[in-house]
């Protein structure tokens, strides 16, 4: 009996985390999908209703106004978190003398939560007391910025205050790469008479693909399952001109007892994530086993 | 002519001087060596020749122009690196191509030239491909490639043999100096395997801490080491380095070695000495490479030696076997045909017209 | 193209070249540090608001310097104003979150290490696909999950507990544990675990004797990740607890949200420094493990 306890203990130990896993991740994740074909409203339902959910999600205005802002959101957030990180990563490539401190800088806003950045930068867009009176006190008289209470301009706060947390983290996964190039490709594109700007463009940033591959990943993930930084910054307003899918799933859930609507969005944003992440994780893969 | 010059260059690393006034030459079409351990300053000699590291002291000149200040791709050189440091995300093609475009060398040309080098190291199957799909030689043979193309007065070799393994490396020896042969360039080509130095130079420069320690074509160095650390470094295995004492009498000196007696001394009557000797009984390290040691008398001038052997390696076609001279080791190089045994009093033969002298204090050649 | 055209012309280059670098030297610079203002920015503000009172804030703009430095917001902040019901501050809610983010993250760690070890020291066959399985955990959109979870949580009694939190926590947690710990002992030689073995030494022995304490950097590393998540997190605590248990970004939100009376906007600001002050600390202490656990899962994973 010890015998077989021994040669399968490493089995074993490996039991806990792969139950946990498989009943609270993809069990649960199964639940979700299944309540979301039922006509589930405060309580779930289990008897199926076919794709009705489905229809009666795509046929909400609320629920095209959270997609749309989430591909705004998503397209400026990914375009210019990597166009920062990329820029800051190639400036602080070049033998810098407060490099240290200036990671620093640019990277800790990654360690607040979205709630905290949300609530800072609620302030610092305030109306009347914030961006814009500095303006108007420092002698531009007529300098407007209510884009917190502007149902056109209210995503682009989002945007502001998500490049602002997120950015330094693009930059540290470039500037990462760009450390890890073996410094003799720039010593032979040096003697083959490239210039400091020729040779990011043509060989650094080339071999830097797999780093912008990640970051792309990462940053629409990020971007998919924007919450907490919405409740903070705009709680979805002004009306409902901020609204995204994450906030529109737990809305429905929890205010409006629309369970199985609610389910499918949730399978929908499920769908979105994994549309990108399966790709990914394949080619990743492939990479792995052919070195 | 003279195509490269070094004049009195230092260089130093922070506090550390890793490179101390040194001075060489080559002339055009010469192949120069740069040999030595890690850290003898080989690799950042090379980096300054490039233009790739800044000088503190002292000129270098190409073709008698003074380039000390001048940027890397101004200075007519190429290099071969030793990671090969092909562009990952360009083709064999662009990789070949790329320096004549940064030069802005018109179009026709660059083909020209591309056409030219590639069947000429027979890369024209591989234009198309990335670095990553190539072996080790073909990514040698595009470095080469991408560096033959510029036509460079100067060819620079960084220890591009080092990441290949035994069997490659000695292939591509070869090509490399099957090639010297052909284009007949001045080229510099630093490494840290002497064998690889000895085949491929026509001159070599041994250096150890920063300091040329002698250059010499590659016969004079194997034959008359300059100093204990050139006749250590090279030969394998290395020259034998026995202590013991010069003795004079009238013109007529002798080798005595320590723990030995009058009746043991050597004669080294034909032995070209650097500078006359006054002083009797001055200490000295004896040096005889294993390959002359004989196991047969092979000329008049071979001094006889009865001594026991210890231990004996086999190679395959040599054997190397260590001795017991007067309580220190020396070791000798036969082929196996020859019956060595172990723990066997033998009788042995030093060619005395290959020994080598040292001061024992200031391991120099005297 | 050879050096003899232009000797003479090379004192020309020189300065010239010296010239541009210089310039390009201070452009660097100067786009370096309108960057870094632009991340100082929100930090200072915070700062700076917290100790103003409701009148300079009005009377000055976002960056002016306070008066003098008044604590009375921060005060309010962590301990409140003593009104009773109605009144909500941060000192409760802030040990919540260390009652909820210690057991979470040691839970989370160690199961993480443990099942690192397992997929990387006793292959068998399909553990590949294992580690993928895991790992699909990272990357699920928790709303996902969030239905399910409630249900669970209140059928075991647990809902709207801290406790409910510690274990959401240190589920959810298992996979980037996972991932850490996998990557990290992928390149510890195995040959260290086989001469072990040879030795005697049985599973958890090599594990506690062999294994743990060459494990600092990535223990240090995970414990970071894990800790900052956690305390950060807002979904979870917003769903699944309310009112007394909730932790501190719940608490924080509320604080803001809630338009009782008058808006006080320091009190406000000292609120979001009390709740982001942990992780920040820790960040600029520990920076650079936080810096590995980042690039390191994203670049591996």
């Amino acid at each position: 009996m010890f015998k077989w306890l021994e040669k399968n203990l490493p089995k074993i130990v490996l039991a806990p985390s792969v139950g946990l896993i498989s009943w609270f991740v993809y069990g649960f994740i199964l639940w979700t999908l299944y309540i979301s074909f039922t006509n589930s409203k405060i309580l779930p339902k289990y008897e199926l209703w076919g794709v009705g959910q489905y229809v009666k999600l795509w046929g909400l205005r609320k629920w095209h106004i959270a997609v749309d802002n989430l591909l705004i959101f998503t397209v400026l957030f990914l375009a210019i978190c990597i166009v920062i990180g990329v820029v800051l990563a190639i400036f602080l490539d070049q033998k810098i003398r407060a490099e240290g401190v200036l990671r620093t800088i640019y990277l800790y806003p990654m360690a607040l939560s979205f709630i905290v950045t949300g609530t800072a930068w609620k302030w610092i867009l305030n109306p009347t007391l914030g961006i814009q009176k500095l303006f108007i006190d420092m002698g531009f008289e007529n300098f407007t910025f209510d884009w917190l209470v502007n149902r056109e301009m209210a995503i682009y706060t989002i945007v502001i205050a998500g490049v602002w947390q997120s950015s330094g983290f693009v930059m540290a996964l470039f500037l990462a790469g760009l450390r890890s190039i073996d410094d003799e490709i720039v010593k032979a594109a040096k003697i083959d008479g490239a210039g400091l700007f020729t040779v990011y463009w043509k060989i650094l940033i080339p071999m830097m693909r797999p780093v912008f591959f990640t970051s792309f990943v990462i940053l629409v993930h990020i971007s998919i399952k924007s919450y907490d930084l919405i409740v903070a910054l705009t709680q979805g307003g002004p009306g409902i001109s901020t609204t995204m899918p994450a906030l529109f799933m737990t809305q429905t859930a929890f205010h409006k007892s629309q369970v199985g609507l609610s389910a499918a969005s949730a399978m929908m944003m499920f769908m979105a994530v994994a549309a990108v992440i399966i790709p990914y994780l394949y080619s990743e893969l492939r990479r792995e086993n052919v070195s | 002519m003279i195509a490269l010059k070094i004049q009195d260059l230092s260089k130093n690393f922070g506090s550390t001087e890793v490179l101390k006034k040194i001075n060489v030459e080559v002339e055009e079409g010469n192949f120069l060596v740069l040999l030595g351990p890690s850290g003898c300053g080989k690799s950042t000699l090379l980096n300054i020749i490039a233009g790739l590291e800044t000088i503190d002291e002292g000129e270098v000149f190409i073709d008698d122009y003074n380039v000390s200040k001048v940027e890397p791709k101004d200075r007519n050189i190429a290099m071969v690196f030793q990671s090969y440091a092909l562009y990952p995300s360009m083709n064999v093609k662009e990789n070949i191509t790329f320096g004549l475009k940064q030069s802005k060398t018109p179009k026709d040309k660059i083909e020209e030239q591309l056409k030219k080098i590639s069947s000429f190291l027979k890369v024209n199957e591989l234009l198309n491909r990335k670095p990553s799909q190539l072996s080790g030689g073909q990514r040698q043979r595009v470095a080469i490639g991408r560096a033959l193309v510029r036509e460079p007065r100067i060819f620079l070799f960084d220890e591009p043999l080092s990441n290949l393994d035994a069997k490659l490396r000695v292939e591509m020896r070869r090509e490399i100096k099957i090639l010297h042969q052909k284009l007949k360039t001045t080229v510099v080509y630093v490494t840290h395997d002497q064998t690889e130095a000895m085949s491929l130079g026509t001159k070599i420069a041994i250096m150890n801490h920063g300091v040329i320690q002698q250059s010499d074509t590659p016969k004079n160095i194997y034959n008359k080491p300059q100093n204990v650390f050139v006749a250590d470094f090279i030969g394998s295995p290395p020259m034998n380095l026995t202590e013991g004492k010069l003795t004079k009498e009238g013109n007529n000196f002798y080798f005595v070695p320590n723990d030995a007696n009058e009746t043991n001394k050597i004669p080294l009557k034909n032995y070209d000495f650097v500078k006359p000797i006054n002083e009797n009984n001055k200490e000295v390290l004896f040096g005889i490479r294993p390959e002359h040691i004989f196991h047969k008398k092979t000329n008049e001038n071979d001094f006889e030696v009865k001594m026991k052997s210890e231990l004996n390696e086999y190679i395959g076609h040599e054997q190397i076997v260590t001795f017991n001279y007067f309580n220190q080791e020396i070791l000798g190089k036969f082929s196996s045909t020859i019956e060595m045994g172990t723990n066997k009093e033998v009788s042995l033969h030093f060619d005395l017209t290959q020994v080598s002298l040292f001061d024992k204090n200031t391991s120099q050649r005297i | 193209m050879s050096v003899n055209n232009t000797i003479t012309s090379y004192k020309q280059l020189e300065e010239r070249s010296k010239i541009t670098n210089l310039l390009l030297r201070w452009f660097l610079y100067f786009i370096l540090i309108l960057f870094a203002f632009y991340f100082i920015f929100p930090l200072y503000v915070m700062i700076v608001t917290s100790f103003k009172t409701m009148e300079e804030i009005r009377q000055g703009t976002l960056l002016t310097w306070p008066s003098q430095l008044n604590f009375e917001s921060w005060a309010v902040a962590w301990g409140g104003r003593g009104y009773g019901a109605g009144d909500t501050f941060l000192r409760p809610y802030f040990w919540n979150s260390i009652k909820m983010v210690v057991p979470a993250v040691i839970f989370s760690t160690f199961i993480g290490a443990m099942t690192g070890y397992v997929l990387t020291k006793w292959r068998f066959k399909g553990d590949r696909w294992i580690f993928l399985f895991l790992l699909f955990g990272c990357f699920i959109p928790f709303q996902a999950i969030l239905l399910p979870m409630a249900r669970t949580l209140g059928v075991l009694g647990i809902s709207n507990s801290i406790l409910g939190l510690v274990v959401v926590h240190s589920i959810y947690g298992i996979p980037f544990t996972t991932l850490f710990f996998r990557n990290y002992y992928v390149s510890i030689p195995d040959e260290l675990i086989k001469a072990a073995r040879i030795d005697g030494a049985g599973f958890f022995k090599i594990f506690f004797k062999i294994l743990l304490p060459i494990s600092a950097p990535i223990i240090v590393v995970t414990v970071i990740w894990q800790f900052t998540q956690i305390w950060n997190d807002f979904l979870f605590g917003a769903t699944f607890s309310f009112g007394k248990a909730a932790p501190i970004q719940v608490a924080l939100n509320n604080m803001v949200l809630s338009s009782t009376s008058v808006k006080e906007y320091n009190v406000d600001m000292a609120s979001s420094i009390i709740a982001g002050f942990p992780t920040l600390i820790v960040y600029v202490l520990a920076g650079k493990y936080f810096i590995r656990g980042l690039t390191s899962g994203a670049v591996k994973g």
